[in-house]
């Protein structure tokens, strides 16, 4: 059973992430792939509860976000450990678009060795592989104080603080 | 030189702790092989044919004399008591404990040293002239901006799991030391019309076995925007860039597949969102960094010195030195001097923990306590006086650094090979020897005049063998060492890609071949000015072809 860290608390995973031929579920959220979002748009956007939508780290940010913007959660994709496309979509998300919501990393990549990097790319919540402890996971979040890029967290940004204390 | 802050030294300390619990997650069973795999490359190590292979970082090849000892005191505590010094300015140990890392990592925190990014798809240690701030023909001295880049690139959560490496590389002088048409981005720092700084922007260089001369993306870059042009680069390069075979996954083949005016319009596109976001550098960050790079307090009276023109007259081996392995220096009464680790019976980069002692000795001693590496694999003191040579020559002539071949033939640069790698075909460091053999009166390499000479074992290109005025690749044949012989190679400003002669040669002709070629190009150049790439030019591949293999009849085609 995978474990679910959110804005570095571990919580009751609550995520329901659809097949694309399964039913949607009476009550509750949901998330559902891109390409169903986009086949069945109006039947989802007609129901009651809150769709999430999953995309594959392929998608082009540029032609979708119109689809995207008023949803409270996006997933993003990390299907191997070494595939990390979905970081850049985390950025354009949270720099170019502004997005708000949450973003749930999910894939073969959301262990304790790369999470920190995904918040600092501006993912907010894990849905960890089935193997990881989420309390060795939890730790990852303090591997580093601070960072040299002005990516999207509120860590310690080096360049930052030295621009701060020249001007002292 | 750059010295770290609390930030920095706070980052490396806290990469250790990070590095030693992940060794020991792997050494308990928790973190998968092939996990720990990808983290370990992040941290420089590799497991090679007989060990691991730790490679240390040597930012744009600075060294001060304090690392230089820890260095020497890893190798001897770590390893079999010396290191190699590679194609990219870094450190490699050949022998190192997998579980012992940790160690060696927490040691090199202590003098500012790390192994980050040293390996894996991520993007490389920055490279840059080796004569950074020494140079008489340089536009400015490069190496802040090669800081910036290097804090920028390190860590960047974004960019650590690229398709493939990412090696970045500067230059700022009209002569290219650093090669920097064969990096995935190589820029050139000039000035434009209105004599504003900012930069020139090659991408999509690169060796291995697609090489390609990184063609020009942007013709003028504002100096502040450094930062967030290669991110969009890189942005670019994340998404888009192949995944589905390792061998295609470098940029190059992103921009060759996607076209130029393709790549470029991506490129100039995500740019134009970040450009004045973040990333766009103040002008108080460069003063910053350009204040860790002033220059030395020079002996104001170095240059009345007579003594140095004395033993230049009394000596005729320091003479010989002198000639080849100094070089001028902006300053005057100050000398380059190269420490050449290119001796007859070493391979090629190789320097014991002794000879790293005396190195770092005679820094402190006589050139401020730096030290540099150089791509074409060997050291550098940068600013020494005149009057001081002799006494630098005599001590690295007692610690066998002193062969005056710098930029000669033997002054060849060749990868680990066989030997020691395990992605190798074919031995390396054999023939850098047998050439050595055939080459060895100095006198004839001094007519020879300068040949560079590239070798590497396998088709990844670590020796950079493509650009080599003469080649030299490894190749297996049905479990036999062959080697491919290219002419015409170049990694500078004039860069190309060298041909093949033809068919591949027997470890027993290698040398033998050389020697050929060196016999044609003397028969036909013009004069001792003309080298032999502009020979090779004007007389193209037919007259070396015809001597090689007329005469090398063990040479037979590969299928």
């Amino acid at each position: 059973m995978s474990a679910l860290i959110r804005n570095r608390q571990i919580v009751p995973n609550d995520v329901t992430i659809l097949d694309d031929e399964a039913a949607a579920p009476q009550n509750g959220n949901f998330v559902v792939s891109l390409a169903r979002w986009q086949k069945d748009n109006a039947q989802l956007r007609s129901l009651s509860v809150d769709v999430g939508v999953r995309l594959p780290n392929t998608a082009d940010l540029t032609t979708i976000w119109a689809e995207l913007e008023d949803r409270k959660l996006i997933v993003l994709d990390f299907p191997g450990f070494a595939d990390g496309r979905a970081y850049s979509q985390a950025r354009l998300l949270r720099d170019r678009y502004a997005y708000k919501g949450e973003i749930l990393a999910v894939g073969g990549a959301v262990v304790r060795d790369q999470i920190q990097g995904m918040q600092r790319s501006g993912i907010n919540s894990f849905l960890l592989r089935a193997d990881q402890d989420p309390n060795v996971c939890l730790t990852a979040f303090d591997d580093f104080a601070s960072a040299y890029q002005r990516a999207t967290d509120k860590d310690m940004v080096i360049p930052r603080e030295h621009r701060r204390s020249n001007s002292l | 030189m750059y010295r770290y802050d609390q930030y920095d030294q706070t980052l490396v300390n806290e990469r250790v702790a990070q590095y030693r619990d992940q060794t020991q997650r792997f050494l308990a069973g928790t973190l998968p092989d092939d996990e720990f795999r990808a983290l370990r490359l992040r941290n420089g190590l590799y497991i090679q044919r007989f060990a691991p292979m730790l490679r240390v970082s040597v930012p744009y090849g600075m060294l001060s004399s304090k690392q230089v000892r820890m260095l020497a005191h890893i190798a001897r505590k770590y390893d079999k008591g010396y290191g190699h010094f590679t194609t990219r300015q870094n450190i490699q140990y050949n022998w190192p404990k997998l579980e012992e890392v940790p160690d060696i990592l927490a040691d090199l925190a202590s003098v500012e040293m790390h192994a980050i990014q040293t390996s894996g798809n991520c993007i490389r240690n920055v490279t840059s002239d080796h004569l950074a701030g020494v140079a008489k023909d340089e536009l400015v001295d490069p190496r802040p901006y090669c800081e910036i880049t290097r804090q920028w690139a390190t860590f960047h959560p974004e960019f650590n799991w690229l398709p493939r490496k990412f090696k970045i590389a500067f230059s700022s002088t009209t002569a290219d030391r650093a090669a920097i048409r064969v990096h995935d981005i190589g820029i050139q720092i000039v000035r434009n019309d209105k004599g504003e700084l900012g930069y020139q922007v090659y991408v999509g260089g690169g060796l291995g076995r697609t090489p390609i001369i990184g063609p020009l993306v942007r013709e003028f870059l504002p100096e502040l925007d450094l930062l967030s042009y290669c991110e969009a680069v890189l942005r670019v390069y994340n998404r888009l860039g192949r995944r589905d075979n390792m061998y295609k996954a470098r940029i190059k083949i992103l921009v060759k597949e996607t076209g130029l005016a393709k790549f470029t319009e991506m490129v100039e596109a995500e740019w134009a969102h970040i450009k004045d976001g973040d990333l766009k550098l103040q002008p108080q960050d460069l003063e910053r960094m350009k204040s860790h790079f002033t220059e030395f307090a020079y002996d104001k009276n170095a240059a009345a010195d007579t003594t140095y023109a004395d033993r230049l007259r009394e000596d005729s081996a320091f003479a010989a030195w002198a000639k080849r392995n100094l070089k001028e220096h902006r300053q005057p009464g100050y000398s380059i001097a190269f420490v050449s680790l290119k001796a007859s019976g070493v391979a090629p980069g190789d320097i014991t923990a002794e000879q790293m002692d005396a190195v770092a000795e005679l820094s402190d001693q006589y050139s401020f306590g730096e030290i540099r590496s150089t791509h074409e694999q060997n050291l550098v003191f940068a600013d020494v006086r005149q009057q001081d040579l002799y006494a630098v020559w005599l001590r690295l002539r007692e610690l066998g650094l002193a062969t005056p071949n710098i930029g000669l033939l033997t002054d060849l640069i060749c990868c680990p090979g066989l030997d020691f790698c395990s992605l190798a075909n074919a031995g390396s460091i054999g023939v850098a020897q047998d050439i050595f053999d055939i080459f060895e009166n100095l006198d004839y390499q001094h007519d020879i005049g300068e040949i560079k000479i590239k070798m590497s074992g396998c088709m990844n290109g670590c020796g950079h063998h493509t650009v080599g005025h003469i080649g030299i690749l490894g190749v297996d044949k049905k479990g036999e060492e062959w080697y491919q012989v290219t002419i015409g190679g170049s990694a500078e400003n004039d860069a190309s890609l060298g041909d093949r002669t033809g068919p591949s040669i027997s470890r027993a002709d290698i040398a033998g071949v050389v020697e050929k070629i060196v016999d044609v190009y003397l028969e036909n150049r013009h004069s001792e000015d003309e080298s032999l790439l502009k020979t090779y030019r004007r007389i193209g591949m037919q007259p070396f072809k015809e001597r090689i293999y007329n005469t090398a009849p063990a040479a037979e085609a590969i299928a």
